[in-house]
């Protein structure tokens, strides 16, 4: 029905105007970016890593920049026992914090980056947009590429030798890849979920 | 007023034989403000509070008005790093429905910094599965004809516990706001949204470039970009300059600092999504949009009734599914229930005030509001929601999802309020 009465407002339309597309701009406002300036602006990367920039890394790169690029200063020089999250596993539960570790910031190991998330994407992604704190967005591609592959080996994901690029990185076996539920399909005037009180 | 009285009264009174002769007022309204019955109305000895250029230009509040913001108690903020983290509305000293602007609840899921971000050069850019990816000045975002609403905000986060004493502790987390902006879908159908798109990842200008996916549904539904916040520009900690609306949703798809949308074809797992993934349908259902939640605000935990009497209910009651159509409240523990009053127009996705004239026997007794809302949705109580998940329902029960749960105050009869849950 809707179809129906679109094309033929459009009938009209393309006989005195001439517009030719069913999607033309309405109002003209706004400019065309150009293919360079969406590259530099689009840092999203897709679990699928198909915006995933040419480069890569090793585990054994990423424990040298983890400590060079400051990581420890906040994450403890472990991954684990400073003032931001625990990034490895096998940490003290948080609330039993041992002698000289008060203070720190400890993730049980389902709420660890590299154990929760379901994609290696995600931790490239907020590595390349979100860190270090104060110089973020300022780490090479093969930097983020080793710190990911870091994380990753040190919690048993990912052997110590694997290289992470663009091939590698989105197939990465995760543990928890099917540890979560899809959001329904969001409709207008639908419950939340059917039947809960 | 005659022209000498107005002369006399632009002057400070720090006259002592005034200060003397307007102590005895003074003092009684400290003693308890509702005694009023003295032969002097307290308002004959008034102090004049000095005026200066910067206060003609933009006002401020009384300083006998003190509610401010508080951290959310597990955590400070600003932390160690400087970061902004979790910060509560003082619920129970507003009135009416619109959350003044200072007293909005802050949240960020890492934590974030505020930037200062010139209006001049920021730009939003829509990309990726659309036919013409857009760049647009803030001030031709402004010439789309825009939409000026009412919504709430709120934390998923929003939960009472046994260890609240206050509503503000218990529901502070959400706040509500008349916001002005251009609706996405405007933007989306300007840039020609491809066939196969059904998500949108939103992003926003600060140090961490906060990210999150909504669904194209939604995005073309009713999300708005907003500039504007309460008759004025969107403040720094609310997203200065610009800000995604996603009406209903969890706080955290309200991306602030909005610079760049990108059109996509699923999911996009971003940091902010992450955090909220949940391996159970059902949980995962009642998270990312609030289901209909009420509270009552007075008389409500750590307040004091001054004796048996005429008192008002009175507190909120918002959806993320609509508007709310009904309120009931409850002052015997939930086994009758009165219909309140709507005090306040009651938007789509939006705080309405709700209010009750009571008058209390000074017997102690248990309060409690529940909410309807468009869709016919009841605010259950958290033993519906425990039987419902088939959990026993102890203190500690964490409702799965987005907790939208029943309230209850006792009020003890020294008039003493204080958390049913406790």
């Amino acid at each position: 029905m809707n179809l129906l009465k679109r094309n033929w407002l459009l009938v009209p339309a393309i006989v005195v105007f001439g517009i030719a597309s069913a999607q033309a701009q309405n109002y003209g406002i706004g400019r065309t970016p150009t293919a360079e300036e969406i590259r530099a602006w689009d840092i999203s990367i897709s679990p699928t890593g198909k915006e995933l920039p040419a480069g890569k890394g090793t585990a054994k790169e990423g424990e040298v920049l983890f400590k060079q690029k400051g990581c420890a200063g906040c994450h403890g020089p472990t991954g684990m026992g400073a003032a931001a999250p625990a990034l490895v596993k096998g940490g003290p539960p948080a609330g039993q914090t041992p002698k000289g570790m008060e203070g720190m910031h400890m993730v049980p190991d389902t709420g660890i980056m590299a154990l929760r998330s379901p994609y290696a994407t995600t931790i490239w992604d907020y590595i390349n947009r979100g860190m270090p704190l104060n110089k973020e967005g300022t780490l090479k591609v093969d930097e983020v590429y080793a710190i990911t592959a870091y994380l990753l080996y040190k919690n048993d994901v990912i052997k110590q030798d694997d290289v992470m690029d663009q091939q590698s990185l989105p197939k990465v076996n995760m543990p928890n890849k099917n540890g979560f539920a899809d959001m329904p399909e969001w409709k207008h005037g639908a419950p939340r979920l059917a039947g809960y009180p | 007023m005659d022209r000498n009285n107005r002369a006399r009264n632009n002057v400070p009174q720090t006259n002592r034989r005034r200060f003397l002769k307007g102590g005895a007022a003074v003092a009684g309204l400290a003693a308890g403000a509702v005694q009023s019955a003295k032969a002097v109305p307290p308002e004959s000895e008034l102090k004049v509070k000095g005026t200066t250029k910067e206060l003609i230009a933009y006002g401020e509040r009384s300083r006998f008005v003190k509610s401010i913001r508080t951290p959310v108690a597990e955590r400070d903020s600003p932390d160690a790093f400087g970061l902004m983290f979790h910060v509560n509305t003082p619920l129970a000293d507003l009135v009416g429905s619109i959350t003044p602007s200072s007293l909005h609840y802050l949240a960020t899921h890492r934590g974030s910094f505020i930037p200062e971000i010139d209006p001049q050069q920021h730009r939003l850019m829509i990309h990726g599965m659309v036919d013409r990816p857009l760049i647009f000045t803030m001030d031709e975002l402004k010439r789309f004809p825009s939409v000026t609403r009412v919504h709430f905000l709120e934390c998923i986060g929003n939960r009472a516990k046994p260890t609240h004493k206050t509503v503000t502790e218990t529901h502070g987390m959400t706040s509500n706001s008349e916001w002005t902006g251009v609706l996405l879908s405007t933007l989306l159908k300007e840039c020609g949204v491809q066939n196969g798109a059904t998500w949108i990842v939103t992003e926003g200008a600060e140090e961490i470039k906060g990210a999150s996916s909504v669904p194209l549904g939604k995005a073309m539904d009713d999300c708005l970009i907003a500039w504007g916040m309460n008759g004025e520009p969107i403040r720094p900690q609310q997203g200065f300059p610009l800000r995604i609306i996603v009406p209903g949703f969890e706080g955290i798809f309200q991306t602030k600092y909005l610079r760049r949308i990108k059109v996509v074809d699923r999911y996009y797992m971003t940091y902010n999504d992450y955090g909220h993934i949940n391996p159970d349908p059902k949980t995962t259902a009642l998270g990312n949009q609030m289901g209909p939640k009420s509270v009552i605000t007075y008389p409500s935990g750590e307040q004091q009734l001054s004796g048996p009497g005429a008192y008002e209910i009175s507190g909120l009651a918002w959806s993320g599914a609509g508007a709310i159509r009904n309120v009931e409240v409850s002052t015997d523990g939930g086994k009758n229930w009165k219909q309140a009053e709507l005090r306040t127009p009651a938007f789509r996705m939006a705080h309405v005030r709700f209010a009750l004239p009571w008058r209390w026997d000074g017997k102690e007794c248990v309060i409690l509001s529940r909410c309807t809302d468009e869709l016919g949705t009841i605010q259950p109580s958290r033993a519906q929601a425990a039987a419902y998940f088939n959990k026993p329902l102890t203190p500690d029960f964490r409702v799965p999802g987005a907790d939208n749960t029943i309230q209850s105050w006792r009020i003890m009869s020294n008039g003493s309020v204080r958390n049913e849950f406790a």
